[in-house]
């Protein structure tokens, strides 16, 4: 039974006006004072600010790309080295029981609990801050291929074996294929973690970056800026998103396909 | 594996191979720091310095606190930003499951605000109330409160409908068609979603500390990376962990009591 409402689109424009227009006009009526809530327009004046002129030391964007490397440095580490360990944990009774106890101790220590001996071990430049995204994005990367190797069919295992496989070819040709939407599923999971730990990383010890420009936004009282920040993080967020969402879509159309 | 003794569910092949694991892994941790020195006390503590640490902590305090104080400062803001969230995160989910034209309304706000990160509220909450308690509460709540709303739709939303019908049919209203069909069948996903809330809330809590608090667990952790002291650096981040893995216990038997409850 489908209740009929007539057209849904009103209900969403009615939300998305009300939402902005009580904002602007809060501000607009001075109930509250810009240092504390910006209007929209002034958010979006001042993000075409910082894209033309410095602010802590460099342009919009150019925190906002240096941020990404680090996320890409970070995020890449964290699937190159979870992927296989899930994987061969699938595969290895032996393997599986000498890393989960670790595994589980891990699992509970905030990812941002790592932030001071990620400085103190790699420094806060580049080393420290791909660490923080590391232990954000590991544990999605290594769970999720554990599950996606351990619904691979054993016959299938079984047989590459019994054609004369080795454990090499075993992983790529068979455990890999067959447990990739298990794995794309993780990876955009530990994509949206690892890219949440950075900002976290940037807000406590790294000085540069957009996570860095919130700081001195939030410390020059100038909460535009902030918001400015907000807003690009969840925007270079949500691109990421879109992009793993992409492959997902892409690599489940291929595997269903099969 | 499966033995009828009563330590046959316990002593597996699996837990003996945990076991030794976890006894490798301190007389590694032992032997790299207390006996040759590879590892020196300015990258990692050796145990002995931990255990110190640990004392230190729980008699004398650290950071301007003992570790009970620290850790239910830590507790309760949890607490108050979680239940919070939850209090206003279930039914909005629940509404928005429930009737389309609420989720039509809620919808495209939600889908704005939902990429930014929880982490990246924390500089404004400060603009806003300053490094109070408040903050850190508002904090949490930003981050337990998405979770707690998109679990919650996804459960109502995927209520079966023949059991909706059926309760109709059989002369059910509104009220006994939420606490009798949707709520039930809509329990475990709202518990994962409070599961997940949970989690966030705690990552949340440790980085708003992190960045500036006069009390609790981050506070620990931030003052110790200040005066390079990991022994107290590794007692911090154990202790989170620990306080973590509690309330995470205690959500799953919550979650046993209720769904049992509902099922019988």
């Amino acid at each position: 039974m489908r209740r009929d409402y007539g057209p849904l689109w009103p209900w969403s424009v009615a939300g998305l006006v009300l939402f902005f227009g009580i904002w602007q006009a809060v501000v607009s009526a001075g109930l509250v004072s810009n240092f504390v809530l910006p209007s929209p327009l002034e958010v979006l004046d001042r993000t075409i600010t910082l894209l033309g002129r410095p602010f802590a030391g460099y342009l919009l964007h150019e925190h906002v790309f240096s941020s990404f490397m680090r996320f890409l440095g970070g995020f890449s580490l964290a699937a190159v080295i979870g992927v296989p360990l899930g994987l061969m944990m699938g595969r290895f009774r032996l393997l599986e029981d000498i890393v989960t106890p670790l595994f589980e101790g891990y699992r509970y220590v905030a990812p941002l609990a790592w932030v001071p001996f990620a400085a103190l071990w790699f420094g806060t430049g580049i080393g420290g801050p791909i660490m923080v995204i590391f232990t954000g994005a590991f544990a999605p990367c290594v769970i999720n291929a554990y599950r996606g190797a351990r619904l691979v069919d054993t016959y299938l295992i079984e047989a590459a074996q019994t054609h004369g496989a080795g454990e090499f070819r075993i992983a790529k040709e068979v455990l890999l294929p067959g447990a990739l939407p298990s794995i794309v599923a993780g990876l955009r999971i530990s994509a949206g973690l690892g890219w949440q730990s950075l900002i976290g990383a940037e807000l406590i010890v790294v000085s540069s970056g957009i996570g860095y420009v919130m700081v001195q936004g939030q410390s020059n009282l100038s909460p535009s800026t902030v918001m400015t920040a907000m807003f690009v993080i969840g925007l270079v967020g949500l691109g990421i998103d879109f992009v793993l969402r992409f492959v997902e879509a892409r690599v489940r159309a291929k595997w269903e396909g099969k | 594996m499966d033995k009828r003794t009563p330590w046959g569910r316990v002593v597996t092949r699996s837990s003996i191979t945990g076991v030794i694991t976890v006894a490798v892994v301190i007389a590694l941790w032992f032997f790299l720091t207390s006996v040759t020195g590879i590892v020196g006390q300015y990258r990692f503590p050796s145990p002995q310095d931990f255990l110190a640490s640990f004392v230190r902590l729980a008699t004398e305090g650290y950071a301007g606190g003992t570790l009970i104080e620290q850790t239910l400062q830590s507790l309760w803001l949890v607490a108050c930003g979680f239940f919070t969230a939850i209090v206003i995160g279930v039914p909005l989910g629940f509404a928005m499951g429930y009737d389309r034209r609420i989720e039509a309304f809620l919808n495209p706000v939600f889908l704005l605000l939902r990429p930014i990160p929880p982490l990246a509220w924390i500089p404004l909450a400060i603009v806003w109330l300053g490094l109070s308690d408040g903050s850190k509460i508002l904090v949490i709540f930003v981050a337990a409160f998405v979770p707690s709303v998109i679990n919650t739709f996804t459960g109502v939303r995927n209520v079966d409908r023949t059991l909706v019908e059926a309760a109709k049919v059989h002369g059910a209203g509104t009220s006994r068609l939420i606490s009798e069909v949707y709520l039930p069948d809509a329990a475990p996903m709202i518990f994962t979603g409070l599961r997940l809330s949970l989690q966030a809330s705690w990552t949340t809590l440790v980085a708003a500390e992190l960045v500036g608090a006069f009390l609790g667990l981050g506070r620990v952790l931030s003052t110790a990376y200040r005066d390079i002291n990991t022994a107290m650096i590794l007692v911090a981040m154990v202790v989170i962990a620990i306080a973590g893995a509690f309330t995470t216990i205690l959500l799953a038997q919550v979650e046993k009591r209720v769904i049992k409850w509902r099922t019988t």
